[in-house]
């Protein structure tokens, strides 16, 4: 596994050799430092930890400074575990983590938290229908219908689709293809949307 | 220049001319047939422009054969060859959607004169 951390810049279109349009997410992604090696005798499972996006030695806690300082590395605001990480030589604490890791044509998964909807209804949440528009109908347009049976089972079932809370959790979309990686600008580009709102952040995997 | 930019800078083009709602051009698009690749030009009055940057694409309108036929271009598209400014038009609005129901003579544009 190979993974990085990034913030979602923003979308725009780009075009290929041939003339077609595709469009793409620009992701800043890394600089990353390891800030930790965990280890099968030590921890369990083999991991990683990252770090991106320095925080101030003002705002951070002792416990903070104390993780990263032995590395000679400064507290983050945004730490994450990549489990296996692979690299071509054994990783040590503070080594840099680049966009380049990655290449022109990979396919990723990207993970991130989806931008909240709120309490939405159930055509918004769940793609129901709705009522019908016409035929004498007055407020049934954006209703879920029916709950289910009656006298027996005399209750709603668990888990019934229904309005409420929508998005604002961690989301994961596969097979992202990668369009290009300019590793000199810490910039990967990659097809099609992506979770979450621009300055979110996520975390690209392979 | 913000990162968005920055990234689609390299492919936007520099030799645009300026053109408005209501300009007759002549596109010249590339058109690949097989392993052949030729120029074929779409010639026709534009009605909208719309977008910014990479974005950005404008819709020709001509009457072929009877019928009216409509094409988007992305403005910034490699398959455009090149766009020639033929006339310039007197338009009084950005979108000239009601062209589409105007036929012959109404649906001509006068030429913007410059003094």
């Amino acid at each position: 596994m190979r993974g990085i951390i990034g913030r979602k810049i923003g979308m725009t279109r780009l075009f290929d050799e041939a003339g077609n349009s595709y469009a793409a997410t620009i992701v800043e992604a890394g600089p990353c430092y390891v800030t930790q090696i965990k280890t099968s005798q030590n921890d369990g499972y083999e991991a990683i930890q990252l770090g991106f996006v320095e925080k101030k030695i003002k705002h951070a806690t002792k416990a903070e400074i104390g993780h990263t300082s032995a590395a000679g590395l400064k507290p983050f605001r945004i730490l994450k575990e990549f489990r296996d990480f692979d690299s071509d030589e054994p990783l040590q604490q503070g080594a840099e983590i680049k966009a380049g890791i990655f290449q022109e044509g990979e396919r990723v998964s990207i993970t991130g938290v989806s931008k909240g909807r709120g309490f939405a209804g159930v055509v918004r949440r769940h793609h129901f229908g709705g009522g019908p528009k016409t035929h004498g109908q007055s407020d049934r347009m954006r209703a879920p219908g029916s709950l289910g049976q009656s006298s027996w089972p005399s209750r709603v079932y668990k888990g019934l689709r229904m309005a409420g809370r929508m998005g604002g959790t961690n989301t994961t979309v596969r097979n992202v293809k990668i369009l290009k990686v300019d590793a000199e600008n810490n910039i990967i580009i990659l097809k099609g949307a992506i979770p979450g709102a621009n300055k979110g952040i996520v975390y690209i995997r392979k | 220049m913000n990162k968005v930019d920055a990234v689609s800078a390299a492919q936007l083009k520099s030799d645009i001319p300026e053109f408005h709602s209501g300009d007759t051009l002549n596109v010249h698009v590339k058109v690949i047939e097989g392993d052949k690749e030729r120029i074929q030009v779409f010639q026709g009055v534009v009605i909208n422009r719309r977008g910014a940057g990479m974005s950005e694409t404008f819709t020709i309108r001509k009457i072929s054969n009877g019928v009216g036929v409509e094409r988007i271009f992305p403005l910034h598209s490699p398959n455009i060859a090149k766009i020639e400014r033929l006339r310039e038009g007197k338009v009084r609005r950005a979108k000239l959607y009601y062209l589409r129901r105007l036929r012959g003579k109404a649906a001509r544009i006068d030429e913007k004169r410059r003094v």
